[in-house]
């Protein structure tokens, strides 16, 4: 234990710099997976038939490929194409699009859990689908979704380690390549352990404070 | 000119048509109550004329335009033929002032403290003054039905439509809803009620329509068609909900 801390002061500043890299990732891919699942989520309940069918396929197609293999494809075969990305930006868009199905299904299971008779109240009143959207379903929605969209935000945060495999220095490379030139693997996974840790608490306890808010509203 | 006209209305669930060429016509004023037994089809046709359900055949019409749900003037009759439903559907995230004013602010675009005056008074009129900040959750049921109503008129609409307004109700709570139904009436609201409350029907509605099996197999003044109906049908289905 005390070796432990006595190195934590050497180890933990280049460990930081990973953590910034995790942090950016996560809540770049974040907003990302937020949006495109919105879009999504938007086009499945929109009841136009091309688009519902459309997402379905997106969604079934995207969550099918393994994460690592959407981050490789983006990485290193889209130059191919013609389009050349920096590292963080591929794990950004990667993991963006790689978790927008699992978003997407989220939103779709809270609009679709508002009962039916919400939806003809607002159209009785002369609403149309924006309004019945914004104003009835939404703000019931994100109650229903939202436990399920922070268990998802707190897996995205772990696997923004994926974009490891792409070479961004992310708090898990950082900690691999830290052990493997200093052999002290115990100290820095442990402490690569705790840093995750440290970021998932406080997306959850976030998370916990949001359902209570929403709630209270009620 | 009616307000509401229905002719040869046809609707179908897939192969199985479930109003069978039904006209009929509401004017100014009126009190339409539609009776029948369960699934004879009085919810589906009032559905229709706001167009809540689509319809294969012959044409429903409010002040002379032609109700059609794919038309973008769907939304224009909405807003003059009110609904009330059989199972309230308030807003549960929003109070009560805040659902009987949701519509004129925010489809009909009129100015907010006007419409947060005229709110207060509708739902002051409907017994409710006292429970303006409260939630659904918090009103029984004849208080949220009484909140759906005064939703209803918050819109100024020139007919209000009511879906079995007191059948998911406790029975007493069934008075206060009628009660409110009941001075609407008085004050020539339009109203066309489906209902099982027989004796709203004999005191209020100026015409019964009996509707069975998709089938509008008779009508007439209350007094008529729930004292003498002609037809055996009719007499049936009376036979077998009134008293003797």
């Amino acid at each position: 234990m005390a070796h432990f801390l006595s190195q934590v002061p050497t180890f933990l500043p280049i460990l930081m710099q990973g953590v910034y890299l995790t942090v950016l990732v996560t809540l770049g891919a974040f907003v990302l997976a937020t949006a495109l699942g919105l879009v999504w989520a938007f086009m499945r309940v929109s009841g136009i038939a091309p688009l519902a069918w459309t997402a379905r396929t997106i969604i079934v197609i995207v969550r099918g490929i393994p994460g690592i293999v959407t981050l490789f494809y983006i990485y290193f075969v889209l130059p191919d194409l013609g389009l050349s990305l920096s590292a963080v930006q591929a794990a950004i868009i990667g993991l963006g699009i790689a978790y927008s199905p699992y978003m997407a299904e989220v939103f779709r299971a809270g609009i679709e859990a508002i009962d039916r008779g919400q939806t003809e109240a607002a159209l009785s009143i002369g609403m149309g689908w924006g309004l019945l959207m914004r104003r009835v379903i939404l703000p019931q929605a994100i109650r229903v979704a939202l436990p399920p969209y922070g268990s998802t935000m707190v897996m995205l945060l772990k696997d923004s380690s994926l974009a490891s495999t792409i070479t961004v220095a992310e708090l898990s490379l950082q900690g691999k390549l830290l052990a493997s030139s200093t052999f002290e693997n115990t100290t820095i996974f442990t402490l690569v352990a705790l840093l995750y840790l440290a970021m998932s608490l406080p997306l959850t306890a976030f998370n916990s404070w949001l359902e209570r808010r929403m709630r209270q509203a009620r | 000119m009616s307000i509401i006209e229905l002719r040869n209305i046809r609707k179908s669930f897939g192969a199985v048509e479930v109003i069978h060429d039904v006209s009929f016509a509401v004017e100014k004023g009126e009190v339409v109550c539609i009776i029948g037994p369960s699934g004879s089809g009085k919810s589906t046709l009032l559905r229709c004329i706001n167009g809540l359900e689509t319809y294969q055949g012959g044409e429903i019409a409010v002040h002379g335009e032609r109700v059609s749900t794919g038309s973008s003037s769907i939304r224009q009759v909405r807003t003059r033929v009110a609904m009330v439903f059989q199972r309230f559907n308030l807003f549960p995230h929003r109070t009560a002032l805040e659902n009987v004013a949701e519509g004129p602010i925010f489809v009909k675009k009129e100015p907010r403290e006007e419409v947060l005056a005229r709110s207060r008074d509708l739902l002051t009129r409907v017994g409710l003054g006292a429970k303006i900040d409260a939630y659904p959750a918090q009103l029984s049921g004849g208080q949220q039905q009484r909140v759906a109503i005064a939703r209803a008129l918050g819109m100024k609409p020139d007919a209000i439509l009511f879906d079995e307004p007191t059948s998911a109700l406790d029975p007493e709570l069934v008075g206060e809803v009628l009660a409110v139904m009941r001075s609407l009436a008085d004050e020539g609201m339009t109203m066309v009620v489906v209902t099982h409350e027989m004796g709203f029907a004999r005191e209020v509605a100026d015409r019964v329509l009996f509707l069975d099996g998709g089938i509008l197999v008779e009508q007439g003044p209350p007094g008529e068609l729930l004292s003498r109906p002609k037809n055996p049908r009719t007499q049936d289905f009376l036979r077998r909900i009134l008293p003797s």
